[in-house]
């Protein structure tokens, strides 16, 4: 039996960046691997799908060509090529990942763990995995990192034909006519935006009343109306009851409103993709051999990552919202710092970590929304610009957008920053730093952003909030 | 070579101060004697004369700086036919170089280069000498946590910083304010307008003293009122014959001496301390201190604060003397010119409220010293004399000692001694 200091369950974002920094500290790592290292974000989530979506944006941009003096007499595009790419991106990645635990001199052990207490781990090993890895292993520590799975629905079971799971909406064999999302929270989102601009009707069904519900409800209401823009078809507060098979395809039961009087809607679709959040993995852990406490699928951790079991964390996905991969990183780094007694460690503020939806428009935020805000007993200062006043924006043709601030107007605190528009996901980052280091208003004001940028808008935003805008 | 001009080590514990002003501008013309500049001490303001003829070539730390360390330099002073250019190029640009050959001047010892100070000497040396290395401490705290801070009059310099390395967060601010509930509630009320006036030095130095001493010494007092009637007739008597002399200002006829009920207690706390000879001692960590001198300390109040210019050796001195001595170091006291010798040291202190007419009050001791005597108004009271009522005037004396050194049968003792000296002066004939 083989021991280490630290033993994590899972090579996601989370398990693979706790690994390297324990190694980094002097710590003997191994991480158990179920299936491939970078987890479903590297391998089926946030890295195969932007590089679809940036085949998509080649794609609008394309229809779009002649604004810029372009003339593109025909293009076609091959949507075979276009998941061949998305899958070599995540497969570099993927080997990367390799390579960086292998330079830290991270063990990597194939196959599934289950906890036996005490410190102790029997492995299973994967379909595939080597026959030489381990059968048990001893940690002096156990970080889980196992992730998330979406949540299944009863009755819409993927079958990879017409209902997808992501993975099917990831590398599709062919070109629907039509699609149904179910869920326009990001993942549902970037699915309908990415197939929306390879031409598919695409239909998005919401529970809540607003696209993109975690997000400001003035951003959410302006990205609601620039995909309904681009043709997609929304149905908020709406319901899915009963799917059907139909005529080689889908026909679905919609319920609009709460009211039992409320219409009855069918709609016929080639095929459907579910995205209404996911659930932690935490079956067949072994979590019954420890002290280990679920709430709602996810494990229960206190600011640590630690859970009611001594030497067991848990980061991550599996560890509650937001189910984020750059959370489960930051969170494995504080969770490996605390075990190891560094200084100036500090929990995670989870109103510093920044949400991005990718497609077309891009939305990203961080901090408190607007109606949040104010929930919270603060008197606020808001400021608002539109791209479409931004210099660099209408050079560039992408004028569509908004940079929004939220600010306490007694301590000048940035409380929130909310933002639409093309490439707004490297924007934010300004906005999260600033936040980080606790600036008010002032610094901001007196920080001197380039021109002409698109980040300029970030600088008008702060001075409207304080009625001081130049530029509008 | 141009002169450097520097942050002269006032006392040898002194190692920062405050500029307080410069006198002249960078390329006024300055006498040999003319003031250069200000420095704010925690006691006085010392002002740093140039010994010779030259320009103000440069300065290097403005007015209104605080906590500049002893021996920075902080300006360049040109002599003969040097200008500008002549200013060494780190100088220049802010900076400072170390060179081997550069000597520090002992500001005690006799001045070898041009420029001095009164009354104390400014450290010149070889015009590369290096900066000091102890730069003024920066107060790391987000903007966030400033500001709240500001807002909630919270100081950040008692702070501890939660943040990488030791940065203050708005988390620490709120935190202190949180267990700060107490004086929240002493505040004044939201609605009234406080304006802010910042600390000078020797506001802070006293502040912290008091604390200190409030904070370390097991205070005690003792309280005894005294009838100086006779005290008073004495004094009369002395004062309605002193010579009189002209004053060569106004051209006025004055006396040359008027001597007062403080002047008085100065010589008789000093013969009373030769006496009880215990009250003349200080506590430390590892000994008693017992002094040899008596040296005597009067609370003066100036604009700036309280400061305790010292009679030395009061024992040994008369009563026109002492007046004369008290006169003029509370004059200078107030102008803020006094040297340090003038006011670092004393056995014990005196402190005397009596012409704001209040009776009696308790006193902080002065450390390291060991006792304090409050005096209170001399005022005519009713008193009892063989079973028969009488009008007297009384003067309370409350002593305030530190029980580590002064045991309260010593300092009851020292106490009788002084009542019998204020209520027959002639006792101090003895």
């Amino acid at each position: 039996m083989k021991s280490f200091d630290l033993v994590v369950i899972g090579g996601g974002p989370g398990g693979y960046v706790a690994a390297i920094r324990g190694a980094q500290l002097g710590m003997s790592v191994a991480v158990v691997e179920a299936d491939e290292l970078g987890g479903v974000c590297l391998n089926w989530g946030c890295i195969p799908t932007k590089a679809l979506l940036k085949s998509a944006e080649l794609i609008d941009k394309i229809k779009q060509a002649d604004k810029y003096g372009i003339t593109v007499n025909d293009y076609s595009f091959d949507l075979s090529k276009m998941v061949q790419r998305s899958r070599q991106v995540a497969d570099n990645l993927n080997k990367g990942i390799g390579h960086l635990l292998k330079k830290n001199k991270v063990s990597v052990v194939y196959g599934t763990a289950k906890l036996l207490g005490a410190g102790n781990i029997a492995i299973t090993p994967a379909h595939g995995g080597k026959s030489a890895e381990p059968k048990e292993l001893q940690a002096k520590h156990i970080i889980i990192a196992t992730g998330a799975t979406p949540r299944a629905i009863p009755g819409l079971e993927p079958d990879g034909k017409f209902i997808w799971s992501a993975r099917d909406a990831m590398t599709p064999k062919h070109m629907p006519k039509s699609l149904l999302v179910m869920g326009a929270g990001a993942i549902g989102m970037e699915f309908a935006s990415f197939y929306n601009s390879l031409g598919v009707q695409v239909t998005v069904v919401e529970a809540l009343n607003h696209v993109l519900p975690v997000e400001d409800e003035e951003i959410s209401n302006f990205a609601a109306k620039a995909f309904t823009k681009r043709g997609i078809d929304i149905k908020l507060d709406t319901k899915v009851l009963k799917v059907e098979h139909h005529k080689g395809g889908l026909k679905v039961h919609l319920k609009s409103g709460s009211s039992p009087a409320d219409a009855h809607q069918e709609l016929e679709v080639e095929c459907m993709i579910s995205a209404v959040g996911v659930v932690g993995n935490t079956h067949s852990l072994g979590l019954e051999n420890t002290a280990v406490e679920l709430e709602n699928s996810f494990i229960k951790v206190d600011q640590w990552q630690a859970t009611h079991e001594a030497n067991v964390y848990a980061i991550g996905d599996v560890a509650g919202a937001p189910c984020l991969a750059h959370k489960a990183s930051h969170e494995g780094m504080i969770c490996v710092e605390k075990i190891n007694g560094l200084d100036h460690v500090h929990p995670l503020n989870k109103d510093l970590i920044p949400g991005c939806t990718y497609g077309s428009p891009q939305v990203a935020s961080v901090g408190l929304t607007e109606n949040k805000a104010l929930a919270a007993g603060h008197t606020l200062k808001v400021g608002r610009f539109p791209l479409s006043a931004s210099g660099m924006a209408i050079a560039s043709g992408d004028t569509e957008g908004l940079i929004k601030t939220v600010f306490d107007a007694d301590t000048g605190e940035l409380l929130g920053a909310h933002l639409i528009g093309a490439d707004v996901t490297e924007l934010i980052q300004g906005f999260v730093v600033a936040k980080n280091m606790e600036t008010t208003e002032q610094e901001l004001m007196h920080t001197v952003f380039a021109h002409p940028s698109i980040s300029e808008a970030m600088h008008e935003s702060v001075l409207d909030a304080y009625g001081r805008a130049i530029h509008i | 070579m141009p002169i450097e001009i520097k942050m002269p080590a006032i006392t040898p514990d002194f190692d920062a101060g405050n500029i307080s002003s410069w006198d002249i501008a960078v390329g006024d013309k300055v006498a040999k004697g003319d003031v250069l500049v200000a420095i704010e001490t925690d006691k006085a303001v010392i002002e740093v004369e140039a010994e010779s003829a030259g320009i103000l070539g440069q300065i290097l730390i403005p007015a209104g700086t605080d906590d500049v360390p002893v021996h920075s330099l902080i300006g360049y002073l040109l002599i003969g036919n040097e200008t500008i250019a002549d200013l060494p190029s780190a100088a220049a640009s802010g900076q400072a170089t170390a060179t081997p050959t550069a000597v520090d001047v002992n500001p005690q010892s006799t001045p070898s280069a041009s420029l001095t100070s009164a009354p104390v000497t400014a450290p010149v040396t070889a015009p590369t000498q290096q900066l000091a290395d102890k730069q003024p401490q920066r107060l790391f705290a987000s903007p966030l946590a400033r500001r709240i801070a500001d807002q909630n009059q919270v100081d950040l310099q008692t702070l501890k910083g939660r943040g990488p390395r030791g940065r203050i967060l708005r988390a620490d601010v709120e935190h202190a304010m949180s267990s700060k509930v107490p004086h929240a509630a002493l505040a004044l009320p939201a609605t009234s307008q406080s304006s802010q006036v910042k600390h000078s030095q020797i506001r802070k130095v006293i502040a912290q003293r008091l604390v200190e001493s409030k904070q370390n010494i097991p205070h005690f007092y003792l309280s005894v009122d005294c009838e100086i009637d006779s005290l008073k007739g004495m004094l009369k008597e002395l004062n309605a014959n002193a010579p009189a002399s002209i004053n060569s200002i106004t051209g006025n006829k004055e006396a040359t001496y008027k001597l007062t009920i403080n002047d008085f207690l100065v010589k008789a706390v000093a013969k009373a301390m030769e006496q009880v000879p215990q009250v003349n001692s200080s506590w430390s960590d590892t000994a008693m201190l017992h002094h040899e001198d008596i040296d005597i300390s009067i609370a003066v109040s100036t604009d700036a604060g309280l400061i305790t210019p010292i009679v030395c050796r009061a024992d040994t001195k008369g009563l026109v003397s002492i007046s004369t001595e008290i006169r003029q170091l509370a004059a200078t006291a107030r102008k803020g010119q006094l040297q340090a010798h003038q006011y670092q040291g004393g056995g014990f202190t005196i402190s005397n409220l009596g012409m704001y007419g209040i009776d009696n009050f308790s006193a902080i001791i002065n450390p390291p010293q060991a006792c304090i005597l409050a005096v209170g108004a001399g005022k005519q009271k009713p008193v009892v004399k063989d079973g028969e009522l009488a009008v007297a005037t009384l003067m309370n004396l409350t002593l305030s000692a530190d029980h580590r050194v002064v045991d309260g049968a010593v300092g009851a003792q020292f106490l009788s001694v002084l009542k019998r000296f204020v209520e027959s002066p002639a006792h101090l004939m003895l």
